[in-house]
């Protein structure tokens, strides 16, 4: 059903020098100790984890929480906040498609799209052939996965030792472990542009509407990136 | 008790709907769309630069511990990472350890 040769090759990305298993641990550690301080109790913070699976959305829900929000507002701070998945999405998944292979496999595997499978799959699906691309990305997928909900059980067993200045340490793994990604992503014009004109579109929409910056700065920035890479 | 436990989990339930929702709607357009058409290639601009744009918000306008930092600082410490990762035959494994510890000594010694 899953070939395991190209399954267990790709679950092997959590090893090795550009593993992102560092990132995921620290910030799903910090999202372990979260919910315990806002009162989850450890089924539901793995529970967490194990559904969503996608961290600024789970940042999100620990928010609304907090201040009592509704769960139809819950809904949709969690829909915009995690709606990059979606452009996410329909620029791997057709890298992923072979008629050969079962639909349940893709429906079933997206809940894995998240930054750091993703930007591991983007640089490697090349070296794969195509036929064998989705098992690969269910390795990598099911490896990812694993780390972030056993570091939610650490950080939630661990969250009466985090001082603040572990709290504010293990913050800042994360967007520099993406930062440091994305610099190696940076293969062509139309990518560079893309990435360069998103982190400075991203902030300075920011200032106009601080829920949209993301949407507003991304689309803009791609769009433009993609014009000046197909017209130069 | 059990309301707020009960409360707990349809707040999970509701969350993660939120989050596969964006995963499957991208999952069904991905059935039309050809990896060699521009539509893709359009795509994968803009989910380059929605992460970036994510990345880069995370690190100017945080949430959560790291507004309790100040901007130079993580912008300094960010900067110093990339920096280490090029030089470093982009190994990722230093850059993102230093820069934990980095944050953590230049908060407390630059704190304002």
């Amino acid at each position: 059903m899953i070939n395991s040769k190209y399954f267990f090759q790709g679950f092997k990305s959590i090893k090795g020098l550009d593993s992102p298993a560092l990132a995921l641990g620290a910030s799903f550690i910090a999202i372990g100790a979260l919910l315990k301080n806002i009162g989850f109790n450890l089924g539901q913070s793995i529970f967490s984890t194990f559904l969503t699976y996608a961290l600024p959305g789970s940042l999100v829900m620990a928010e609304s929480f907090l201040i009592g929000a509704s769960l139809i507002n819950i809904f949709l701070a969690v829909w915009l906040v995690n709606i990059r998945l979606y452009p996410m999405t329909v620029s791997l998944m057709p890298l992923l498609l072979h008629k050969s292979q079962p639909r349940w496999k893709y429906y079933l595997s997206c809940h894995f799209i998240a930054v750091s499978a993703w930007l591991i799959m983007k640089s490697n699906y090349q070296s794969i052939e195509k036929k064998h691309r989705i098992d690969f990305w269910i390795g990598i997928g099911t490896g990812t996965w694993s780390i972030a909900i056993v570091s939610t059980i650490i950080g939630f067993l661990a969250s009466d030792y985090l001082n603040k200045d572990m709290m504010i340490g293990l913050a800042i793994v994360n967007p520099v472990y993406f930062t440091c990604m994305m610099v190696g992503a940076m293969k062509s014009l139309q990518i560079s542009l893309s990435i360069i004109l998103g982190a400075i579109l991203g902030p300075a929409f920011f200032f106009i509407s601080p829920e949209w910056s993301i949407l507003y700065g991304g689309v803009s920035a791609g769009t433009i990136a993609y014009f000046v890479g197909e017209f130069k | 008790m059990s309301d707020i436990s009960n409360n707990i989990i349809l707040v999970i339930l509701v969350t993660s709907f939120a989050t596969y929702l964006s995963r499957f709607l991208g999952v069904v357009s991905s059935e039309k769309i050809k990896d060699t058409s521009k539509i893709f290639k359009w795509f994968n601009c803009i989910a380059y630069s929605v992460l970036a744009a994510l990345i880069a918000r995370m690190v100017v306008f945080p949430a959560g511990e790291l507004a309790e930092s100040a901007i130079f600082i993580r912008l300094f410490v960010v900067v110093v990472s990339v920096v280490m990762f090029l030089f470093t035959k982009r190994n990722l494994v230093y850059p993102t350890v230093a820069s934990a510890i980095m944050l953590a000594i230049l908060n407390n010694y630059l704190s304002i």
